[in-house]
């Protein structure tokens, strides 16, 4: 039985055998002589055999496919890829912080020296602190971008309305994350910062009093507040922002994207051609 | 069970009597329909049973009290005079080192400055909290002006801890003050509105005059 051809580079698919050469697919034994697979060979039937032997079973390669070779529309250009430099910069958020977290200890005595020792201490401590503090405003900057492209160019219109509202809530996540994770170093203008955060939270009416001690965890800046913080910004809401990332993706696959508005010139072909 | 279909009615209470193959006699509910409605409910009870304890440990300080009352002393009664202010630090929350640390300002009672308020007993001691009632920001006292100023956004209160400029939204919050063995002692919190009328401690920005002070609720343990 021939299997789907998985979603492969050129270079890596198995040419088919040529006039003469040994059929090695359907037992060998041709007519040509039997010739050695090269070392080259060996390794590109390894791969397209793990390849073949998983899209078999997951099904996967339509759907890759689909996601990774869809079709474009012209004008497409580098303004369309702000969403993924958004995205690349999530992720180097998402491994960093992953790092940082083997390092700091979300206690209000020890925050601060766990902190400082990352910087000044840990091999790379400061590089890594600094890839991810200098991150945070990056990826704040590209998601303006991203979401001044999709204003500019009419992408946000029907039928994608649901996928700018996704955007929104993303964009407030990671300001969620800006704010939550500033408190971290506990630093002056950390502790600073987050006070008049949290009173700025309990001016809102009603239940503003109570969204201040819900972060607080009490009517005072406790033991537990870097803790609350820390699980806010390490778990709770980077859940939220990846779980909406993926339905951000799955909408923008679906829905495909919009032509840049200086194009609408070209719609009188297209009518031409569909009559 | 119905013979023909012609006794069939589809809007009937009885599954036999919808033609519904393999019905039991007086049948209401199909067994398909039972065995959603019941994966639903299971589903649904083992969600409530690990969200709903989770949502209420989350919530929880919010409906407890986690500031229990503490008296610190703050120095012999030599110590203070009823006309200037001396600053003393004390500790909000012990467990939290210096972050826990804040700095009081305290005065003698003075009748002649000071108002008395009816229905309200009188603090032996005026001990002013530095917390801005705009954002939290620590106020410092200015001497020569007898001020308390705040670094953030600009506000001023007189030397009663009145608003006199900027930003907040009440006069500074002070503190239950006192005398035990001739050592002034400070104990809880609380707020004041623009008349220096008590209130159960609110957070900065939280109005407590007019109708602004009924969208901001005190906590539910004061």
């Amino acid at each position: 039985m021939r299997l789907p051809t998985p979603p492969l580079p050129k270079a890596l698919r198995r040419s088919p055998p040529r006039p003469g050469e040994n059929d090695r697919r359907n037992g060998g034994g041709g007519g040509g002589p039997a010739t050695k697979p090269t070392a080259k060979d060996q390794a590109v039937e390894g791969v397209a055999g793990v390849v073949g032997w998983l899209d078999e079973r997951t099904g996967a390669s339509p759907f890759l496919r689909g996601f990774l070779y869809r079709k474009v529309p012209k004008g497409t250009n580098w303004f369309y890829t702000l969403g993924s430099a958004t995205l690349f910069a999530f992720l180097s958020q998402a491994v960093t912080g992953v790092f940082l977290a083997m390092y700091y200890e979300p206690d209000p005595t020890r925050a601060y020296e766990s902190a400082s020792r990352i910087t000044n201490e840990v091999f790379l401590g400061e590089f890594v602190r600094g890839m991810h503090r200098w991150g945070s405003t990056v990826m704040i900057i590209l998601i303006f971008l991203h979401m001044g492209r999709t204003f500019f160019f009419g992408a946000y219109k029907y039928p994608r309305e649901l996928n700018w509202v996704i955007g929104v809530v993303l964009l407030v996540l990671v300001l969620l994350m800006g704010l939550t994770g500033y408190l971290l170093p506990f630093d002056q203008r950390s502790f600073w910062a987050t006070v008049v955060a949290v009173n700025l939270n309990a001016s809102g009416p009603i239940v503003g009093p109570y969204l201040a001690d819900f972060l607080r965890v009490g009517s005072e800046f406790g033991p537990t507040t870097i803790a609350r913080f820390y699980s806010l910004h390490m778990l709770l809401v980077p859940g939220l922002i990846i779980a909406l990332i993926g339905a951000h993706l799955y909408l923008v696959a679906k829905l495909g994207t919009t032509a840049p508005p200086w194009l609408k010139a070209e719609k009188k072909d297209l009518l031409r051609e569909e009559v | 069970m119905a013979d023909s279909p012609e006794k069939f009615d589809s809007k009937s209470r009885y599954t036999e009597g919808r033609g519904i193959a393999g019905a039991w006699e007086g049948e209401t509910v199909t067994r398909r329909r039972l065995m959603e409605g019941t994966a639903l409910a299971a589903g649904g009870i083992a969600t409530m049973a690990f969200a709903l304890p989770g949502l209420g440990f989350a919530l929880g300080p919010i409906f407890e009290d986690t500031n229990p009352t503490r008296w610190q002393d703050v120095g012999p009664t030599d110590d203070f005079n009823d006309e200037s202010y001396v600053p003393r630090v004390i500790n909000i929350d012990p467990e939290i080192g210096d972050a826990g640390k804040t700095t009081v300002y305290v005065r003698k009672f003075n009748r002649d400055i000071d108002k008395v308020i009816k229905g309200q007993d009188i603090q032996p001691y005026v001990v002013i909290s530095t917390r801005c009632a705009h954002l939290g920001c620590p106020v410092r006292y200015i001497q020569a002006s007898q001020k308390f100023v705040c670094p953030c956004h600009g506000g001023v209160y007189d030397s009663q801890g009145k608003v006199q400029g900027g930003p907040p939204v009440r006069p500074l919050d002070r503190f239950y003050t006192r005398v035990t063995g001739g050592r002034v002692e400070v104990g809880d919190r609380f707020s004041l509105n623009s008349e220096l009328e008590r209130f159960a401690p609110r957070d900065p920005s939280n109005h407590l005059d007019g109708l602004w002070q009924y969208i901001y609720p005190s906590r539910p343990t004061t």
